[in-house]
């Protein structure tokens, strides 16, 4: 085996390790800004002020029985907390965090951060996106229960409704890098304009942010979209007949998902690992700054805004958020015709 | 073996056995998950074709979106298994109605495939590439193709139209 291979292996278990800790932090976080949104106090027994408090949720949830319904079918019901952590964990992998680097020359060959490298990425996390789809609507059906199935059904009523708007939102950045790959999509982003305003595509397509970011949400089904886990009116939706650890699953898999969006996020619009101050090879830490902060407006909004009535998502959806991508869609393909991309 | 022909036959025969499944199912939750393995063993096989945008495309527009809808209808309709309404020992061509025009529809499919497979011999080999890159199937689209693409959108367009149409309920609106 070569040191590069041996890298990128190291490189992939790493990141799967990193995800699953993202999930834990995101709890706590979860939990801490909700309770100073709310002048609580929030975990704060478990460890230094709470942060153990994620680590006792797992052992906890290890030890609960694992609860199937009589009337559930088998096979689909093990099958969907294993296809969305699975969907979860995949669609990372395409996503570039940092520039190429030798690791302080230990290597010959730079190393991408990049798990794989494939020239259609922002496709695959689309396909991989919307495979994760089954495991929620599987869920809602296997478990025979009527509040599960309203949230599958839900689920991917939304899913499909945003997606459209998703997906043009992306081709106008697309348009403007002129590439599909990730990794040339940060790089176009590079540097500044007048040396003071850094040359991100949010200032080029601030209505497609506006556009990426709320269908994100949607897609994640997180407040003020979390339809399919509408805790008043569905109990708790699509996982509302699980247990144990097929819980925490579906549990890791939004939160790992919330993790991608906010990171596509930062490669399309925010500019990547690219950033002043900290040398190219150190991007990784302007990468995680910036995801980061989208993830902490991911927890903000959720403890801000009500949750939505469910015809009002539909109406939003179609009516409101897919225009306005196909007129953003429009406007910068007739601004990329006219100055040239 | 080389690793590719491995993973064309490893794929080949997920397909072949999954699209069997999806019709010898009687659960049609099971038939329609089943299709979508088949889907995704189509988009393995493009991969090796060298052809990544049309196997993600794949995924995108089938397994993902079109199946979800499937999927929706069958959970939406609460059918479970299938009613059979026959005689299950009586052998389907000699069942009445419509099965027995099924069957006889199956036959004729059969025959053509054969026929279709035995004469085919080097069926239209595209140039290496030619579906590699977005770019030149973006062009092929909007120059050679315009027109039956430009057709095919009208052609979705009006099963649209038709299924609000029919949709509809009378008296309303």
């Amino acid at each position: 085996m070569t040191p590069l291979l041996i890298a990128q292996i190291v490189l992939t278990l790493f990141v799967f390790f990193m995800l699953l800790n993202s999930a834990a932090v995101m709890v706590y976080v979860e939990r801490k800004v909700a309770a100073l949104l709310q002048q609580r106090l929030g975990p704060y027994l478990v460890g230094p002020k709470g942060v153990l408090q994620p680590l006792a949720d797992v052992v906890k949830l290890m030890f609960k029985e694992e609860l199937r319904p009589r009337a559930a079918d088998p096979l689909l019901f093990a099958l969907a907390p294993i296809i969305s952590a699975t969907a979860a964990f995949a669609a990372f992998a395409v996503v570039p965090f940092g520039a190429e680097t030798t690791l302080f020359g230990l290597l010959k060959e730079p190393l991408r951060l990049q798990v794989a490298d494939v020239n259609v990425a922002i496709l695959v996390i689309f396909a991989i996106g919307s495979m994760g789809v089954y495991g929620i609507v599987l869920a809602g059906w296997s478990s025979n229960s009527k509040y599960s199935l309203l949230g599958g059904l839900r689920s991917s009523a939304q899913m499909i409704s945003y997606e459209l708007s998703y997906g043009t939102a992306i081709a106008s950045v697309l348009l403007i890098a002129n590439s599909m790959s990730l990794t040339d999509i940060v790089n176009r982003q590079a540097g500044a304009w007048f040396g003071i305003i850094p040359r991100w595509f949010l200032f080029l397509q601030p209505v497609g942010f506006f556009i990426f970011m709320t269908a994100g949400i949607a897609e994640t089904n997180r407040a003020p979209f979390d339809f399919p886990e509408a805790e008043q009116e569905l109990v708790a939706g699509y996982h509302t007949e699980y247990s144990s650890m097929s819980f925490a699953m579906f549990f890791l898999a939004e939160y790992i998902n919330m993790v991608t969006v906010s990171a596509v996020a930062t490669d399309l619009f925010l500019g990547g690992w690219h950033g002043p101050l900290i040398p190219e090879s150190f991007g990784w830490l302007w990468f995680l700054v910036k995801v980061a902060a989208l993830l902490f407006f991911y927890v903000w909004m959720r403890w801000t805004l009500p949750r939505y009535r469910y015809d009002q998502l539909m109406a939003f959806g179609w009516k409101v958020l897919l225009p306005l991508s196909v007129v953003n869609l429009l406007a910068t393909a007739a601004g990329v015709l006219y100055f040239g991309a | 073996m080389a690793p590719e022909t491995l993973a064309f036959y490893a794929f080949g025969a997920v397909a072949v056995v999954a699209s069997l499944l999806v019709i010898a199912q009687r659960n049609p939750i099971y038939s329609v998950l089943l299709l979508i393995a088949s889907f995704g063993a189509l988009s393995g096989l493009y991969v090796l074709l060298d052809a990544p945008f049309v196997a993600v495309i794949q995924i995108i527009v089938y397994a993902g979106a079109i199946m979800v809808l499937f999927l929706f209808v069958v959970m939406l309709l609460n059918a479970p298994h299938e009613e059979t309404e026959y005689d299950e020992r009586v052998h389907p061509l000699l069942r009445p109605g419509p099965m027995r025009f099924g069957a006889l529809l199956a036959l004729v499919l059969a025959g053509e495939l054969s026929w279709a497979l035995t004469r085919s011999g080097d069926s239209g080999r595209f140039p290496a590439g030619a579906v590699a890159s977005v770019r030149a199937i973006g062009r092929s689209l909007f120059t050679d193709y315009a027109f039956p693409f430009e057709v095919t959108s009208i052609l979705i367009l009006v099963a649209m139209v038709g299924a609000v149409l029919l949709a509809r309920r009378e008296g309303r609106g």
